[in-house]
């Protein structure tokens, strides 16, 4: 790594590859002065696991469950963009209800996965009562998920050309009950995070991201939407069935009428988006029109259309976190893709972390850096090099740090 | 943001792009899918561009938007050359109106150079980065061209997603020879 050049009156602590906000690695390199961040640099890929090249030794149907595997939360999302590329390359049409079907599925990930990372922000700065409350909420949605695809995370839902399972009348009322039980508990959530006053005294003017920086570094998903940046692949560029339900993208302006772009506004958009998201699935269910749920359910058939096919597409779809894409090249006459290459929102949203760290203090990084929602994998320790001095800052002196602002706010 | 410019048909782009550059641009291809029940429409186009072209293509396409999104860039080792996709879309935030516009450019394996579009699109550092480790290519001017996702102690001279002698297959074919 490139020494920078300091100035006398700051010095340089690096955190990571273990991260400060979510238990993924990731190297920071901040240049403080007393307790501000001047400068900061990103390095990444200590859990680059090479999925990309392992994927030109397997055939399509088999790359799904690699997908699956790249990140324990968009398990659903990676699979689909991969599918979604690959239906592009060899014209498969899907059936309208298989559509729909994979709506659902990606809301209630999106769901899942913003009441998760609420649960990750209140632990950040030390509301743990609230942790414990958001993810007593997401075990039910677990819980829904399990009971519609038959597991909890890695779900195996998507195949090329439809889903592998349908919804059908018997599911209904558990999926009603499930929504109602979030409906009443949306009310709660949303209490504590936008009205209660420690969280606002932490994530009001911190992190802040321009518009101009997050359109500049192309940033995606509430990353971008919390600075105003209109940008939702479901309602740009629809798939799936998205177009036939009504959807707008999320900006924080809808509900304070103000963009500024800070911790409190991705909040905002993530909260929004899972009320968005119970909606869409109530829709979904509502519109689903009766018919076929894969266009081929014969395995070897697809991979012998697949085979015939070639030339390369990309699939893009919303993660959780942002815009997925996938570009797959495939060769005529050849079992395993030439080349796929997997973005993940992550990918777009580090560089949006140096301006948003920047002027913000040590204490501010576990919620700040959280406040993107990235997803990489984790370990447990922080080196501050202060004037040569060596000392350690681990997870937990980093995570009582902040825990101590939101005490000093409080006092 | 887009105020007082006419949004152009993905007919009228490719067209755009034909009359500024010519012969450079090739293989322009409009990929049109319609999706859902009420079979709205989403495009993808795909061009390749010569490489002498390529930034002045990218700045045009700054014209068009301005800000054009950069998904990422993905590359391909076809043999002789390697070539490079940068995955962009425009007209983002229009409901149903993105276009995403796939920019391809081929580098001789001889002299894989390619200048850095950083300075029109900042967001692109990563990607750029991450092409130079993987496929070997030189991105002229880049601000940082250090490392992303390979280790500082993985070799030099072996480039991931090459499929030729650079390529990682020795390693992996005998990975217990492998320094560490």
């Amino acid at each position: 790594m490139k020494t920078k050049q300091t100035t006398k009156t700051t010095y340089r602590i690096p955190i990571g590859p273990i991260h400060p906000a979510l238990k993924e690695p990731v190297a920071f390199e901040f240049e403080i002065d007393g307790e501000r961040i001047v400068d900061v640099d990103v390095s990444l890929g200590h859990v680059h696991r090479t999925v990309e090249w392992a994927a030109t030794k397997r055939n399509p149907i088999q790359i799904l469950y690699l997908a699956e595997r790249i990140c324990g939360i968009c398990s659903y999302c990676h699979p689909a963009a991969f599918a979604l590329a690959v239906e592009n390359i060899a014209n498969i049409e899907v059936p309208e209800r298989a559509e729909y079907l994979r709506v659902i599925h990606a809301e209630l990930e999106r769901i899942c996965s913003h009441i998760l990372w609420a649960g990750v922000a209140a632990h950040e700065i030390g509301f743990d009562s609230v942790l414990f409350l958001t993810w007593q909420i997401r075990e039910k949605v677990l819980d829904l998920t399990e009971y519609l695809t038959g597991n909890r995370i890695t779900k195996g839902i998507i195949t090329i050309g439809g889903v592998r399972r349908d919804i059908t009348k018997e599911h209904h009322p558990k999926i009603f009950e499930t929504l109602n039980y979030l409906k009443d508990n949306f009310e709660k959530l949303r209490k504590v995070f936008l009205d209660d006053k420690t969280f606002r005294m932490r994530s009001q003017g911190c992190g802040i991201l321009t518009k101009e920086d997050a359109l500049k570094l192309c940033a995606v998903g509430p990353t971008a939407r919390g600075s105003g940046v209109k940008k939702d692949v479901r309602v740009d560029q629809a798939y799936f069935s998205c177009a036939d339900l009504d959807i707008e993208c999320i900006t924080p302006d809808v509900l304070t009428g103000e963009v500024n772009g800070d911790v409190y506004d991705r909040i905002i958009v993530r909260l929004l988006e899972v009320k968005q998201s119970i909606d869409l699935i109530e829709q979904c269910i509502d519109k689903m029109p009766v018919g076929d749920i894969v266009s081929e359910p014969k395995v070897a058939k697809v991979l012998a259309t697949l085979k015939k096919a070639g030339g390369e597409g990309i699939g893009r779809m919303e993660a959780p976190r942002g815009e997925v894409i996938h570009y797959v090249k495939l060769v005529e006459g050849e079992e395993y893709p030439f080349t796929w290459k997997v973005r993940a929102p992550t990918y777009n949203n580090i560089m949006p972390w140096v301006p948003m760290l920047k002027g913000e203090q040590i204490a501010d990084i576990p919620i700040v850096a959280a406040s993107t929602d990235p997803c990489m994998s984790c370990t447990n320790r922080v080196a501050i090099v202060d004037s040569g001095k060596k000392y350690e800052l681990n997870k937990e002196e980093l995570h009582r740090r902040s825990v101590e602002k939101t005490r000093r706010f409080m006092a | 943001m887009m105020a007082g410019k006419k949004r152009l048909t993905p007919e009228e782009i490719v067209k755009s792009f034909k009359d500024e550059f010519k012969a450079k641009i090739k293989n322009t291809r409009i990929e049109r899918r319609t999706k859902g029940s009420s079979k709205n429409e989403f495009v993808h186009i795909w061009m390749k561009i010569d490489k002498s072209s390529f930034k002045d293509s990218v700045k045009h396409l700054a014209t068009l938007q301005k800000y054009p999104h950069l998904a990422v860039a993905s590359g391909n080792d076809l043999g002789k050359t390697i070539e490079l996709i940068y995955h962009f879309s425009i007209y983002y935030g229009v409901p149903l109106g993105e276009i995403s516009i796939n920019i391809s450019v081929e580098l001789p394996k001889s002299k894989p150079e390619i200048e850095t579009i950083c300075d029109i699109i900042p967001g692109a550092l990563i990607t750029e980065r991450e092409k130079q480790e993987m496929l070997g290519v030189t991105i002229k001017g880049i601000p940082d061209s250090r490392r992303v996702f390979l280790a500082d102690d993985f070799p030099e001279g072996v480039y991931p997603w090459r499929k030729d002698e650079t390529g990682p297959q020795k390693m992996i074919r005998n990975l217990h020879e492998v320094k560490k």
